[in-house]
């Protein structure tokens, strides 16, 4: 009965072009290699001596973190930086029961701040969509994680070192493991990962951990992690946090990791030349054992660096993309 | 007040009487007089012109939520009796959810002396089936009752116990009192706020399963026979939900059910852009589960649709979906929008009105909702092909938080008369 317009345009201006960056899903084949792409180039610069480049210069970008965040919100203040952008980083923690300021008022005084880019993180899904439905035009918004609904720069940094150690997705066949159902960078590595053509995605969890119907997002479901890793290319664990012991959804750690754990003898199961990502923070002995995280297929650190560099492609691009919209505006005028 | 009005030339519809014929109707005294023939020395004070109109029993909403006394901010009596007013709604049930609760005759007092002084709309208040609605004590129904209670609920605060609800119908049935239920089991639908399927999972939301629902359903059910407790299900969702109640009916049991508009009509594939205007509790179901309700429609497996009217302050809504408060305003698109399940060809415009006016009336056992001689002039007149869009400029309820805003709406009511006495006319 309602035109339901795609809200993930939302992410694109009229020629196309990222001008905020929400998720994953949605996005063309061609514009997730176009951030791959420009993450290279930047990984590439990372590694020189001079490690500045002036695309954001001028530019304030506001880190709104309302949830908290060690690695992310690090990552993208060295990208912003290392952009020569202006940064602000605001570490709003809240309650649902905390009464205080609203996200729209807390927004409102950021923009009289003139900002122009917001990199949020916020514990309810849709946030991200929310903010850039509200703010000012040409204000870029980054999506830094939303609740459970999507993690887009965490599946682009994993994209991009799965890219980096096997060269094309189409051969492969991919599994994620753990909390699928709390897990937003699950969402987005599995929007990521059928956009871009991998072969075959699994995710191997109990029931309790699985979202309903999550096969309908394109992936096989498997509750026996022997069977689910057998000729796996990637293995993408995912965190496993401890409340939900308490929330009955699990007996308890040394019982998931028994089933779920990724041990040295589990990932026999998997490809000769198969690799290991984990977002981090890593639970040693709950969802992988210290001799895999450590060890030659690992590629956890490695994900920590081209972090940076897809933080610094998704803003360099989504600022192109807002002040491109602008000067056609101007023009039009 | 005691004026003589003539409206003339109307399709008059009145599905209790089985009537659906273009002619004329009296009003005297705030009652029908006559229909077809003016009474002998019938002398009109005003002729209402009703050709090419409809002329329908106004509308019974068994399910508005008027915001006062404790949540002014949304709403007021006297602002949502106007909606009333303007959607053809001559009668509407308020759920106890007020601050006090309406647990006492103190609060059902003030609702009635504020529904008065409004004068737009009959206010049916329900009570709280439990004091404070804790889902412990026994609320003075009885006494609430003769306040002007038409029903009692515990909306959807759970009533954990078993036994304590067990006891609450009992006591009810002792006084042949009805009980409405909004079933939802607390701890399935916890931190939910939408439909628990596809779109959910896409979107990273917690759902609410239909489990949340049936279960309920199935334990009141259950205790409705042991009682034998006169009892209806407010808005329900699911499929599975209005077959049981269904099957209740057959078996013999009094038991009742409504669906709230927006549920035989949207689906939880309306909320994948994330907006709050689609944040409803009951959620918008499956495909299957609406296509279930429609079927039902057909069969008459319920008796009612309602508006579940909730309006909100624009605060309430400004929020990422989840953070939203549930709820849409609709006192104002009733009848446009349950026209459409007519203009889609699936229930006739006689059996629509007979969903909105005797349908209701049968639940609430009150001689509501026709047009028979003698009874109240609660009259809606409506041009059922006019086409409108309800604006932030027009709209009557303090709320408009509603996915329709905006939307072209075909059938507009042109006058609503409550007791005889016009409360709405179109401009």
């Amino acid at each position: 009965m309602f035109e339901q317009k795609d809200p993930n345009l939302i992410q694109l201006n009229s020629a196309g072009q990222l001008k905020h960056f929400l998720t994953t899903e949605g996005l063309s084949r061609e514009l997730l290699t176009e951030i791959l792409d420009t993450a290279d180039s930047f990984v590439d610069m990372s590694a020189q001596q001079v490690k500045k480049v002036p695309l954001l210069r001028g530019k304030t970008v506001v880190n709104l973190f309302f949830e908290a965040s060690t690695r992310t919100a690090s990552t993208f203040e060295l990208a912003a930086k290392r952009l020569s952008a202006d940064v602000l980083n605001l570490n709003i923690k809240t309650s649902s029961t905390s009464k205080g300021e609203t996200l729209k008022d807390t927004l409102m005084t950021m923009e009289a701040m003139h900002s122009d880019m917001f990199v949020v993180r916020h514990s309810d899904s849709g946030a991200a969509h929310y903010i850039a439905s509200q703010v000012t035009p040409h204000v870029a918004v980054i999506n830094a994680g939303d609740g459970r609904h999507a993690h887009p720069t965490q599946a682009m940094l994993d994209m991009l070192t799965i890219r980096q150690h096997k060269g094309s997705f189409e051969p492969l066949k991919v599994a994620i493991v753990g909390d699928i159902l709390h897990s937003r960078v699950a969402r987005s590595q599995i929007h990521a990962l059928r956009t871009l053509g991998a072969a075959e995605i699994r995710v191997i969890a109990p029931t309790t951990l699985l979202p309903r119907h999550i096969e309908a997002l394109g992936v096989k479901v498997y509750t026996d992690m022997n069977q689910g890793l057998k000729d796996i290319d990637v293995v993408m664990m995912l965190r496993l946090q401890k409340e939900r012991m308490q929330s009955a959804l699990l007996p308890s750690e040394s019982e998931f990791y028994r089933l779920y754990g990724l041990t040295e003898e589990k990932l026999k199961l998997t490809h000769p030349d198969s690799i290991v990502m984990h977002p981090g923070p890593i639970n040693r002995g709950v969802e992988i054992e210290t001799s895999v995280a450590d060890g030659p297929k690992s590629l956890i650190l490695k994900q920590v660096t081209n972090g940076i560099a897809v933080r610094m492609a998704v803003m360099s691009m989504s600022m192109s993309g807002q002040m491109t919209e602008y000067q056609a505006e101007k023009e039009g005028e | 007040m005691t004026k003589n009005i003539a409206i003339r030339n109307g399709r008059v519809i009145d599905p209790a009487n089985d009537l659906d014929k273009v002619t004329d109707l009296f009003i005297s005294e705030g009652k029908i007089a006559a229909i077809g023939q003016a009474p002998e020395g019938f002398t009109v004070d005003r002729e209402i012109d009703a050709t090419n109109l409809i002329v329908s029993p106004g509308l019974i909403d068994l399910c508005a939520h008027l915001r006062e006394p404790g949540y002014t901010r949304k709403g007021s009596i006297a602002s949502e009796t106007a909606a009333a007013a303007a959607g053809g709604v001559t009668t509407l049930c308020m759920p106890p959810i007020t601050k006090p609760i309406a647990d006492n005759s103190a609060v059902i007092d003030l609702i009635e002396d504020r529904a008065k002084q409004a004068g737009n709309a009959r206010v049916l208040p329900m009570g709280a089936l439990t004091q404070g609605l804790k889902g412990e004590q026994l609320s003075p129904m009885y006494a609430l009752s003769k306040a002007g209670c038409i029903g009692f609920t515990n909306v959807r605060e759970p009533i954990r116990s078993s036994l304590t609800l067990v006891r609450c119908l009992e006591y009810a049935a002792t006084h042949d009192l009805l009980v409405i239920f909004q079933p939802q089991d607390a701890e399935l639908a916890d931190g939910g706020t939408m439909h628990d399927d596809t779109t959910c999972t896409r979107l990273g939301l917690s759902g609410i399963p239909e489990s949340a629902e049936t279960i309920e359903v199935a334990r009141c059910l259950l205790l409705i026979e042991q009682t034998g407790v006169k009892a209806h299900f407010g808005q329900l969702s699911c499929e599975r939900s209005v077959k049981m109640v269904m099957d209740a009916r057959t078996r013999g049991l009094r038991v009742t059910a409504d669906i709230a508009i927006q549920n035989l009509l949207l689906t939880d594939e309306n909320v994948s852009g994330f907006d709050p205007n689609f944040h409803l509790i009951p959620p918008l179901r499956s495909q299957l589960d609406r296509a279930g309700l429609r079927h039902a429609l057909l069969a008459d497996g319920f008796q009612a649709i309602c508006s579940d009217h909730q309006p909100h302050e624009l605060a309430a809504k400004q929020a990422p979906f989840a953070a939203t408060e549930p709820g849409m305003t609709g006192l104002e698109t009733l009848l446009p929008l349950s026209l459409m399940l007519v203009q889609q060809e699936l229930i006739s415009l006689p059996q629509m009105i007979e969903k909105l006016t005797s349908g209701p009336a049968s639940v609430l056992g009150t001689g509501l909702g026709t047009l028979g001689t003698g009874r109240s002039a609660d009259i809606c007149i409506f041009d059922p092909e006019q086409e409108w869009t309800l604006t932030e400029e027009n709209h009557r309820s303090a709320g408009s938080n509603t996915p329709f805003l905006n939307f072209p709406l075909k059938g507009q009511v042109c006058f609503t008369l409550l007791e005889g006495n016009v409360v709405f006319q179109l401009a």
